[in-house]
């Protein structure tokens, strides 16, 4: 756990003070993730440094595990927190293997204690030890570098990660595998993370909260949900973006909308002319079909009208299947490729678990939304007046 | 390409070996080496000749090494630029001038000799410590600083080994002026191979100023080849890399 307590910085004296930090107060919980988000300069790297006292505090307190960072040894407070900068502050004279050792050697580990945790560390960040321990990183790509540079972090075992912009420097499709390896580890390894990102897609997906700073305030210091449903002021919906809907489908996922119990599923033995008839009563233009619990297509009212035989010869098949797992801004994705209003759930042997419609995750959005736009003041109405 | 380049090159070389030996040839100076009494003279001087830049050069890159990395701490990194400037009027008076004005308060003989080399030979170590600890990037220094490296962790394993390439480029430069200075050494007495350079001057006599002249250029290019293999020992091979 880390708290902030109307942590203020003021750098230079005199007349050229620069507030750069000003009454910041909130708390990171243990376990959890919290990126600090804003454009540059606007106080999310200071946060992070007066956290590890690469920068000292004007006024306010800071306390780690319930303990103030100013009674802590300045040394052992570093070495208590890992630090994890993108790879350009991995060092170039240092093989892998004592790149990462640099905290354990530090703590004056055992020779045989740091290199059974070195290889620990290079098979948890998907690096074969025998392959990367003895290279340099120049040797590495810029993918497999901030993996070192995470390694490097967690080298000692630390409670708290401190992250700046870790992965500010990949490209794009190395960043999202990235993205994605941490996020596994952290639910594995249970970490407290500050983490300053400037990307608003990776606060989403990487943050259990996202504080929002503008000008060394905190604005908004709440989960993503909350954050693009319901900005506090006119700074974090621009910062947030105005494809914030969409955003919160990548949120949100299949499992949150899924209707388990549709009313108009058909047997694929069924007579087509029964079938028919049942669509026609429940009032339902599609029929999805399963076969041992298994869906496989679905039929509409026309197709079903030129067919004698069962209803598995006029079935067309699904394109793709979801999982509970799918985040519904995929989902409506594949619903504008491929123009299927209806798609089937299934589960992990291909066995029908319920449906997703477009009417679902538009219904779904308008609810997480319905306080802003009850909220909404009649502005021309108060020019009027 | 490269085959015939290299073929090339040592075709000039035996010309150039050829066209040296005739010209010692006729020069009398193999005839010089092979007298009995005049080959363990020049081995002296030559060893002379080694040991004064040995001893000056020891002491200008324990001093130069430290002055540069004195002056990249933070607290007397304001003082750099005007230190570099003393150090550097050392290095602006002509190299006689400076072992003319060390042999005024020293006397002559070995020592002022040394230490107007050693004056000589701190200005290029010292500002190439100086300018590769700068330029270390500072992220660098960050990582070690936020992973909880002590300052002297971060001298001795981050600043230092990643400036050991641009320091040993200012140690050669130093070294191979140093070897071609301390030829001037025997001006005030101190002996080296200005001896026989200087003495093959004034009697207009070519054996002995070649005796003299090759073995400085043999020794300068053997400072060079010598700081290349330190270079190989020093620079870490994941910088190497790098810098490839």
């Amino acid at each position: 756990m880390i708290t902030y307590e109307s942590v203020t910085k003021v750098y230079g004296k005199g007349l050229n003070t620069v507030t750069a930090l000003d009454n910041v107060s909130f708390t990171i919980p243990k376990g959890e993730v919290v990126v600090f988000l804003g454009p540059s300069g606007c106080g999310k790297t200071t946060t992070l440094r007066l956290t590890n006292r690469l920068e000292t505090l004007t006024r306010g307190v800071i306390t780690i595990e319930d303990q103030n960072i100013m009674d802590i040894d300045v040394v052992q407070l570093r070495q208590r927190l890992g630090y994890v900068i993108q790879a350009i502050g991995l060092f170039p004279n240092k093989t892998i293997a004592e790149n990462i050792a640099v905290v354990p050697k530090l703590l004056h580990w055992d020779e045989e204690r740091i290199s059974k945790r070195v290889d620990e560390l290079l098979e948890m960040t998907n690096l074969d030890p025998e392959l990367y321990r003895d290279r340099y990183p120049a040797e590495l790509s810029g993918g497999q570098q901030q993996r070192v540079g995470v390694a490097r972090g967690l080298a000692a075992d630390p409670n708290i990660l401190l992250m700046d912009e870790p992965f500010g420097a990949i490209d794009p499709i190395n960043r999202e595998e990235i993205q994605d390896e941490f996020l596994k580890l952290q639910t594995k390894l249970k970490k407290t993370v500050a983490f300053v990102s400037h990307d608003i897609h990776e606060a989403i997906k990487m943050g259990d909260r996202i504080a929002i700073f503008e000008k060394g305030r905190l604005v908004q210091y709440d989960t993503p949900e909350v954050i693009l449903t319901q900005p506090k002021n006119k700074f974090v919906s621009d910062f947030v973006g105005a494809d914030r809907a969409l955003k919160v489908l990548g949120l949100m996922r299949v499992s949150d909308i899924i209707n388990r119990t549709p009313k108009n599923i058909i047997q694929g033995g069924d007579r087509s002319a029964e079938a028919l008839h049942f669509l026609n009563t429940k009032d339902s233009r599609y029929g999805i079909v399963l076969e041992h619990n298994k869906p496989i297509g679905f039929v509409t009212q026309k197709s079903l009208k030129y067919e004698d035989g069962p209803v598995r010869d006029a079935v067309e098949p699904y394109p793709v299947f979801l999982r509970e797992k799918t985040p519904l801004r995929d989902v409506l994705s594949s619903m504008l490729m491929y123009s299927t209003p209806t798609f089937c759930v299934v589960d992990d042997d291909k066995n029908f678990a319920g449906t997703v419609t477009y009417n679902d995750i538009q219904k779904a959005v308008k609810a997480s939304y319905a306080d802003e736009t009850e909220n909404v003041e009649p502005v021309e109405t108060e020019v009027a007046s | 390409m490269k085959r015939l380049l290299t073929k090339l090159y040592r075709l000039v070389i035996a010309v150039i070996i050829l066209i040296a030996g005739v010209t010692f040839e006729r020069t009398g100076l193999i005839e010089l080496l092979s007298d009995p009494y005049e080959y363990p003279v020049i081995l002296e001087l030559l060893i002379q000749h080694v040991y004064i830049v040995g001893l000056s050069m020891l002491i200008a890159t324990i001093i130069g090494i430290t002055a540069g990395i004195v002056l990249t701490r933070a607290r007397f990194r304001k003082y750099a630029g005007i230190c570099m400037y003393i150090i550097g009027l050392g290095q602006t008076i002509p190299s006689l001038a400076v072992l003319a004005l060390a042999m005024s308060f020293l006397g002559i003989g070995f020592k002022p000799a040394v230490f107007a080399l050693t004056i000589y030979s701190i200005l290029p170590i010292a500002r190439n410590t100086l300018a590769g600890i700068t330029a270390v990037p500072p992220e660098l220094i960050d990582a070690g600083k936020g992973m909880g490296m002590t300052p002297m962790k971060i001298l001795l394993e981050v600043e230092i080994p990643n400036a050991m390439e641009v320091i040993l480029t200012g140690f050669r430069v130093a070294l191979i002026i140093n070897i071609g200075t301390a030829a001037l050494a025997y001006v005030i007495g101190a002996g080296g191979l200005g001896d026989l350079i200087f003495t093959g001057i004034s009697l207009m006599q070519t054996d002995k100023l070649l005796a003299g002249a090759i073995p400085v250029t043999l020794l300068a290019l053997f400072g060079d080849f010598l700081s290349e293999l330190l270079g190989l020992v020093l620079i870490s091979k994941g910088l190497r890399l790098s810098n490839r």
